[in-house]
């Protein structure tokens, strides 16, 4: 059985670790071999371990004097092949954006973890989920996607941080990893698995021309012709993309009436409200995204088929709804529950909201 | 017969986009022979700004990457600190590193990563069409000072290598310029240095070049060189401010 470093203590196959702490783990275990970034509340626990053990995974770790200077050295660090990542929370995931539109253009694998919180402007250092359409609609600017993950669970955190790293670098784009405050600040058991098996040749690198041609790694492409094909060319990956990366989770999928719609943190309240209402004999099921981008469809598509309707629950006034609707093509009733400025939807507040959806 | 002079392997064979009398080909020209002269284009990364120079990959014959606007030192950082074994040199314009990315070149300085960070000074900014730059001279007119610089409304000339000079981090800043063949081989001494420094692991080092920008100066190519030798070396003396090496 493998055992793991917790700073000094050697500790067995189970660790209690806070998500930040698991997301940082995970990342040095998946070969991240470069951090960036700038303090701010919620995600402070990711620079603070990536401060001391990224150095002795032989990496670096550097606090940058702000969160575009952070994008910037990631951006500079992927291109030489380094495993590159950084992190923040919702106002400083604002100042990434012209970065992750550069890394985007420029192709350069990336994760860009946004712990979010409450907004919009400095809002509060509570739980949030209102930086969903900047997420998974491009945040930055020009025809341009991420992939989105969407962990539920501090072993998620851990899991999807590995596997979000090959899928930077099998696609070279930016991955985010979008969590919220609790998942990042609550304490569960991880165990890591393995990191990547992914073997990639990264013949695209910049580390000097010596015994080839010199390369160029750049994102102004003059010739509206040429800038028009890049997009498409982009365009192509990411259908790929949307084709063989949607991931979910969906409990009760036969029987369910009505189908809850969570991510991350409500994702585990509805949980409770699903299990507890079955064991009343209510039809109640429930789809989590894992990918919001791309967002499961094809799940979506299915489910539509035999549920009646559907009951989004976000930490924000509604943003992921506007994906469900599309997946469904609005052929059953969209209902929506939020809670937002940190707040968080208790048990009996979803349970009220199902009611009223059955009269 | 012997060749005495010839393109430094370092230059690609290629038109240039560049003004008549613009003074980044002769900087682009110096960079280059330095380069073939302490034989490290193979294991080279230069950055390109945004501005005029934003296609210089264009003309180099190495490994080179675009940052956005004023950030290259934070992707020269992350080259570096990923690859400390390559050599790595930015180049930035006045609007690049003296306005949109002040933050990144002083904290880059500050850290005293061990880059090279060649900085064109030409009072303008010419790709967007003749506004005014942090270093613009005072009564200088531009497209965004009609009626000249103003300092209470624009503030004063930037002094890029006397701030960064007292930063402990930085170990050689020097400005040079490039109007005139007795100073174009200073600067090639001083840019060769401040490769050297990095080769040698010192820090961060830059060279300020005071370059001729005819079209937005509104000036012939003559009287742009003249500009510079005369009035701009009075705002921006021309010297060593610092050498710790």
């Amino acid at each position: 059985m493998a055992t793991y470093a917790v700073g000094v203590v050697i500790v067995a196959k189970k660790v209690l670790m806070c998500g930040n702490e698991a997301l940082a783990e995970a990342a040095i275990r998946a070969g991240c071999r470069f951090y960036a970034g700038y303090p701010i509340t919620p995600q402070n626990e990711i620079p603070a371990y990536m401060s001391k053990h990224m150095p002795e995974a032989g990496g670096v770790f550097i606090q940058s004097e702000s969160e575009l200077a952070a994008i910037n050295m990631v951006f500079g660090s992927s291109l030489t092949g380094t495993r590159a990542m950084t992190s923040s929370s919702s106002p400083g995931i604002s100042l990434k954006q012209e970065g992750i539109s550069y890394l985007a253009a420029c192709e350069l694998p990336s994760i860009i973890v946004n712990i979010m919180r409450g907004g919009p402007g400095l809002g509060n250092i509570g739980p949030g989920q209102s930086d969903y359409f900047q997420a998974v609609k491009g945040g930055g600017h020009g025809d341009y996607h991420m992939i989105v993950i969407a962990p539920a669970s501090c072993q998620e955190i851990s899991d999807l941080t590995m596997l979000s790293f090959d899928l930077a670098d099998k696609y070279r784009m930016p991955v985010m990893i979008l969590g919220d405050g609790i998942l990042g600040q609550m304490m569960e058991p991880v165990e890591f698995k393995d990191g990547t098996k992914l073997e990639i040749k990264k013949d695209w690198i910049l580390d000097g021309c010596k015994g080839r041609k010199p390369r160029v790694i750049k994102s102004l492409i003059l010739k509206e012709a040429e800038l028009e094909e890049f997009n498409l060319k982009l365009q192509k990956k990411y259908n790929q993309i949307k084709n063989e990366e949607q991931r979910c989770e969906v409990l009760y999928r036969d029987d369910s009436e009505i189908m809850l719609v969570a991510y991350g943190t409500p994702s585990r309240i509805c949980r409770s409200v699903v299990e507890n209402l079955r064991k009343k004999g209510k039809k109640v099921g429930m789809i989590r995204p894992i990918t919001l981008w791309p967002f499961p469809e094809r799940e979506f598509k299915k489910l539509a088929k035999n549920v009646k309707s559907f009951l989004v629950v976000e930490m924000s006034c509604g943003q992921m709804i506007e994906d469900v609707k599309l997946a469904i093509d609005c052929a059953r009733p969209v209902h929506f529950y939020g809670r937002t400025g940190g707040e968080i939807s208790s048990e009996d507040e979803i349970i009220k909201e199902i009611e009223n959806i059955n009269g | 017969m012997d060749k005495i002079f010839e393109k430094p392997e370092s230059i690609r064979d290629a038109g240039t986009h560049y003004c008549p009398g613009c003074g980044h080909g002769i900087v682009h020209r110096v960079i280059c022979e330095v380069i073939d002269d302490l034989g490290i284009r193979e294991k080279l990364i230069g950055i390109a700004p945004v501005g005029c120079a934003v296609i210089a990959y264009d003309y180099w014959n190495f490994d080179v990457t675009e940052a956005a606007h004023g950030r290259v030192p934070a992707v020269a950082t992350g080259i570096k600190r990923s690859l400390p074994d390559r050599i790595v040199f930015g180049y930035q314009g006045d609007g690049d590193l003296g306005a949109i990315g002040t933050a990144e070149i002083i904290h880059a300085a500050n850290r005293g990563e061990n880059i090279t960070i060649i900085f064109v000074n030409n009072t303008v900014y010419g790709m967007t069409g003749g506004q005014m730059a942090p270093t613009t001279l005072l009564k200088q007119k531009t497209a965004t000072t009609p009626s000249g610089r103003e300092q209470k409304i624009h503030g004063f000339p930037l002094k890029v290598c006397e701030l960064l000079s007292v930063l402990p981090g930085v170990v050689y800043a020097e400005r040079v310029t490039v109007h005139s063949p007795q100073n174009i081989l200073k600067a090639k001494r001083a840019i060769k240095k401040a490769f050297e420094n990095q080769i040698k692991g010192l820090g961060f080092s830059i060279v300020e070049v005071l370059s001729p920008c005819p079209t937005y100066l509104g000036l012939s190519p003559k009287d742009a060189i003249k500009f510079v030798g005369e009035e701009l070396t009075k705002e921006y003396p021309l010297k060593i401010f610092k050498d710790i090496t």
